[in-house]
């Protein structure tokens, strides 16, 4: 059965990389999955029916490029980052500038199409994980814009490091919920969301904000953030008249990648290269790399690469940023990495805090510091590069909700 | 006979439900969670479950998430929780034992392995929260050719048509999850379980558990009178949480309040009489 949302791709070939997952949810027969408790398969199964019926309806799509043009402010600029360019001396890079989105991250492109389909299915009530706060706010958003009620989890410790963004949520009419369990990060408030909704499942609505989860949460974030690899394709052909050669973006669960990659997966010729968060070291034992140093192992309703000890139980990742701060990734991305489409690299703390710098001072533009993950890989290899090869970095998100942060990694006190 | 069956055979023409408690492995070390699963059948246990400490235990509340914790820092590992129930087979060869927990560990064990070793440690049934029939042919087969039962959850939200499907996959009983939620919260009504039976039973021969909820020896009785068997958990584990020392350390409470509620509970259960569901 065709996929809708690649009909509409002249890119889908008949042995695509396109074309996944399975029936079942699974990414090269393997990854991916709905591994969760049977009181939320009805849930799961009612959720993957009522998205293939909005995939199918041009009402839906219509709608959601209204919000998406209107509110949201696509389509995001690509940028020629001449100066970090000139500087670096290799890859001409340009930047996909997602932090210009209404709420400053790509996390609004998702949330848009989920709110759209949670009003569909005649949910009230909104629940949502978050771990820098992106997502958070995003949601929070969309919930005041359509008057719902929302719960944000969030974990103790990065309700402390993210400040400013639970302010906003908390002004933006959610609940934020801290979660104390395990280290009080994104996995622990992805388990309270998910407990969460199976004790409210006749009003409530699970928005997961990354390609990860039980079936058909992977396969629907990726739908949606594939806006972003579609208008890289068409800005780069505008600008340049060809593919990139080079695509780099910082994985976390991965939706601002799998967004950027997708449309690429069948053009040969472009690599792909995810940056995960090595935090101090990919060797340290204290990193977020799930590909790199993880093996595949179930958590949060999908098989997937995942952080874990000897006896199967999860590890606490480690990353500066929060948003990267998972022991596992989206299964599409162990998929791609298994069968080498896509390359999975690391980037430390330091080396995400020098690219943070080196892109406010060249370009003018504080990044996110998961995006700053990314930014420090295409700074290692540009100046490797031949001139004429074409380097996108995908900039999810600004940094302003980083300054703290930084400021006191650089020694600097606010 | 799998010692399930014959158990639920045994209930069964004595016109009583089953008590089935739960201990958590190696809550709070290895040493009082042995004991306390050696003295839960002369305490009145007619099964017992055994939760596999995760990290992750995501359809869990409060009480079982602690449980867990402590298990898991008391250094529960799945050779240590296999070692555990062997031991306890060297002294009771009759009183069922299930397995309830979550995948990973089992996929980092290996399924086959898995299964293997925990039917020759004297495991009889394996209950796996995040392993819905869909993803289930990983671990039938082996399950099967080691002759341990896979207990299926069925829960208020399982459709009828769905009830077909995920009960031709179940084996030893089925586990009916009372309330929509997380273990240890709310509690359903006797009402809802008495609407809720003959629906199972339509679908299915095997025997039905209800959990989820049940705290009281009021409770139990209704549910194993209603059913052919209540789990009771979060409410054993909280009382052996009360008995904990401020290090979370086994006190001389332990093991005797925990099985004093277990007593009154199968008091209940034993003078409960069996309805016909």
């Amino acid at each position: 059965m065709a996929d809708p949302a690649e009909q509409h791709s002249a890119a889908a070939q008949p042995n695509s990389l396109r074309h996944g997952p399975d029936e079942r949810g699974h990414f090269g027969g393997r990854y991916g999955g709905r591994f969760v408790a049977e009181t939320l398969m009805p849930l799961l199964l009612e959720l993957n029916t009522a998205y293939d019926a909005a995939k199918a309806d041009p009402a839906f799509q219509k709608e959601l490029d209204f919000y998406l043009r209107d509110y949201v402010g696509r389509p995001s600029p690509l940028w020629f980052a001449r100066r970090m360019t000139e500087e670096l001396g290799g890859a001409k890079i340009y930047m996909k500038r997602e932090e210009l989105n209404h709420t400053g991250s790509h996390k609004l492109n998702n949330v848009m199409g989920q709110i759209l389909l949670a009003r569909r299915m005649g949910r009230t009530r909104i629940v949502a994980e978050t771990g820098a706060g992106q997502h958070g706010v995003a949601t929070a958003t969309v919930c005041a814009l359509f008057g719902m009620q929302c719960v944000i989890y969030m974990g103790a410790t990065d309700v402390e490091r993210q400040k400013p963004n639970v302010f906003r949520m908390r002004l933006l009419g959610a609940e934020v919920v801290p979660v104390t369990a395990g280290a009080g990060t994104l996995k622990d408030a992805m388990n309270e969301a998910m407990r969460d909704w199976v004790a409210n499942i006749a009003d409530t609505y699970f928005l997961v904000g990354t390609v990860a989860g039980p079936h058909p949460y992977p396969a629907m974030v990726r739908d949606f953030q594939s806006v972003i690899g579609e208008e890289t394709k068409e800005q780069m052909q505008a600008q340049e008249g060809r593919l990139p050669d080079v695509i780099v973006a910082a994985i976390g669960g991965g939706s601002n990648a799998m967004g950027i990659f997708h449309p690429f997966l069948d053009d040969a010729s472009v690599r792909l290269i995810g940056v995960e968060a090595a935090g101090h070291g990919l060797d340290s034992g204290k990193t977020a790399a799930s590909i790199e140093r993880g093996r595949p192992g179930v958590l949060h309703g999908n098989r997937t690469y995942l952080l874990q000890n000897a006896d199967g139980q999860i590890d606490e990742a480690h990353s500066i940023s929060a948003g990267l701060d998972y022991p596992g990734v989206g299964p599409e991305h162990s998929w791609l990495s298994d069968i080498g489409r896509a390359e999975y690299v690391g980037a430390t703390d330091d080396e995400a805090l020098k690219a943070f710098q080196l892109c406010t001072r060249t370009e003018g533009i504080i990044p996110a510091l998961e995006s700053a993950h990314a930014i420090a890989y295409a700074a290692k290899i540009a100046p490797t590069l031949p001139k004429e090869t074409l380097l996108v970095v995908n900039i999810s998100g600004r940094g302003d909700k980083d300054i703290f942060t930084v400021a006191e990694h650089l020694g600097v006190k606010l | 006979m799998s010692r399930i069956a014959a158990r639920f055979k045994t209930l069964a023409a004595q016109g009583r439900g089953a008590l089935i408690p739960y201990l958590e492995a190696f809550d709070p070390d290895l040493e009082t969670s042995l004991a306390l699963l050696k003295a839960m059948p002369a305490a009145g246990a007619d099964l017992i479950e055994v939760g596999m400490p995760f990290s992750d235990p995501s359809a869990d509340g409060p009480v079982i998430q602690l449980a867990a914790r402590r298990g898991l820092k008391a250094g529960a590992t799945l050779p240590g929780v296999l070692k555990m129930i062997a031991a306890f087979r060297e002294q009771d060869q009759e009183t069922p034992v299930i397995l309830m927990g979550y995948l990973n560990p089992v996929e980092a064990y290996g399924h086959a392995r898995f299964c293997t070793d925990a039917a020759k440690a004297g495991v009889d049934g394996l209950i796996l929260v995040d392993l819905p029939p869909e993803e289930a042919d990983i671990l039938e087969q082996p399950a099967q050719d080691a002759g341990l039962d896979i207990i299926r959850l069925v829960a208020p939200t399982t459709s009828d048509e769905r009830l077909r499907y995920v009960l031709s996959h179940a084996s030893g009983f089925v586990y009916y999850v009372s309330i929509t939620g997380i273990t240890g919260t709310r509690t359903a009504s006797a009402e809802a379980l008495q609407e809720a039976l003959p629906r199972l039973r339509a679908a299915t021969d095997l025997p039905v558990a209800i959990g989820f909820g049940i705290r009281t020896p009021e409770q139990a009785a209704t549910a194993a009178g209603i059913a052919d068997g209540a789990v009771v958990a979060s409410a054993l584990l909280s009382t052996l949480a009360d008995t904990l020392d401020a290090e979370g350390k086994a006190t001389d409470q332990t093991l005797p309040r925990v099985l004093n509620q277990i007593k009154d509970l199968a008091a209940a259960v034993r003078a409960g009489e069996k309805k016909a569901g």
